[in-house]
């Protein structure tokens, strides 16, 4: 029997390609960061923002933060020792340069080894990535801050950050 | 209105009251007034109202871009308020947040962290119990 080997490789690999295609677009591909999935951390992060995704920031990021909330951003967010211990141990074993590696190594770009940023919107590659946004849609009324993700990754708080 | 239905109103409060007593929120509000007690011996009471100038006093002795209550929380105590983030956040007023107010630790860490940032210092037992009984009124 004669085989067309040609058409059949080449829609082999056509099919390959699609599946590895879907299979990173269902993670998200490069635009998914897992959201927090601990209860504590959601309910003490997430009651003035965002709960961001701990894939965001590498782990001394997180450490530094969970050590100044005197004073964070301004704003006096300490906790117990017992409750801020449990939220550092979440956020540094699933932060961008442990856990959450395979998610957040893009983002880490630029970031030099041992850094700790502490806005996940001054990261060099969040920067690029929001160029193309005006002034005027950063200010819009529904909007108001870079911290509110979801204004236009309606996805956010199931970790899709696409673009809208 | 009439004797009736001041003796059916009266009854429906008091039944309530009783349904209510020894809860979280009874604990918080005794807390609150053998404290403010101690420190003002003529001490009469909560008040709803002076609650209510509390929460839409405009103080601007905190930080600068929350002058009052009112700031994060809006002006109806019915409606959703949103953070600087613009997060919502869930009315204050217990008749239609009914779950507020059970959790004493939680209570008093908003307390602290929002005291601080409109008046730029801890609320007093009485201002604690002026505003809960101001919430627990609406």
């Amino acid at each position: 029997m004669n085989i067309p080997v040609r058409p059949v490789v080449a829609g082999l690999l056509v099919i390959g390609l699609t599946a590895a295609v879907l299979t990173k677009a269902r993670a998200g591909g490069d635009d998914y960061f897992p959201p927090v999935k601990d209860k504590l951390t959601v309910d003490e992060c997430g009651s003035c923002h965002m709960a961001f995704p701990p894939a965001m920031l590498p782990a001394a990021s997180w450490r530094r933060m969970m050590v100044e909330l005197d004073d964070h951003f301004g704003d006096n967010a300490s906790l117990d020792p017992q409750t801020a211990a449990h939220v550092t141990r979440y956020l540094v074993d699933n932060a961008a340069d442990a856990g959450g590696r395979r998610y957040g190594r893009k983002l880490m770009k630029g970031v030099p080894a041992g850094a700790s940023p502490q806005r996940i919107t001054e990261l060099p590659k969040w920067v690029r990535e929001h160029d193309e946004v005006s002034r005027s849609e950063w200010q819009h009324k529904d909007v108001g801050s870079k911290a509110n993700c979801l204004a236009c990754h309606v996805d956010a708080n199931d970790g899709y950050f696409e673009d809208d | 209105m009439t004797p009736t239905r001041y003796a059916i109103g009266f009854l429906c409060a008091f039944g309530l009251a009783s349904t209510a007593i020894g809860g979280p929120r009874e604990t918080l509000i005794d807390r609150y007034a053998a404290a403010a007690k101690a420190a003002d011996a003529g001490f009469a009471g909560f008040s709803a109202a002076r609650g209510e100038t509390l929460h839409r006093t405009q103080y601007n002795m905190g930080k600068a871009d929350t002058p009052a209550c009112t700031s994060c929380h809006g002006n109806d105590t019915r409606s959703a308020g949103r953070t600087r983030t613009r997060k919502p956040i869930e009315p204050m007023a217990l008749s239609v947040s009914p779950e507020r107010y059970k959790d004493i630790a939680k209570v008093e860490k908003w307390f602290k962290r929002n005291c601080d940032e409109v008046l730029g210092r801890e609320c007093t037992p009485l201002e604690k119990g002026d505003w809960l009984a101001y919430m627990m009124n609406q």
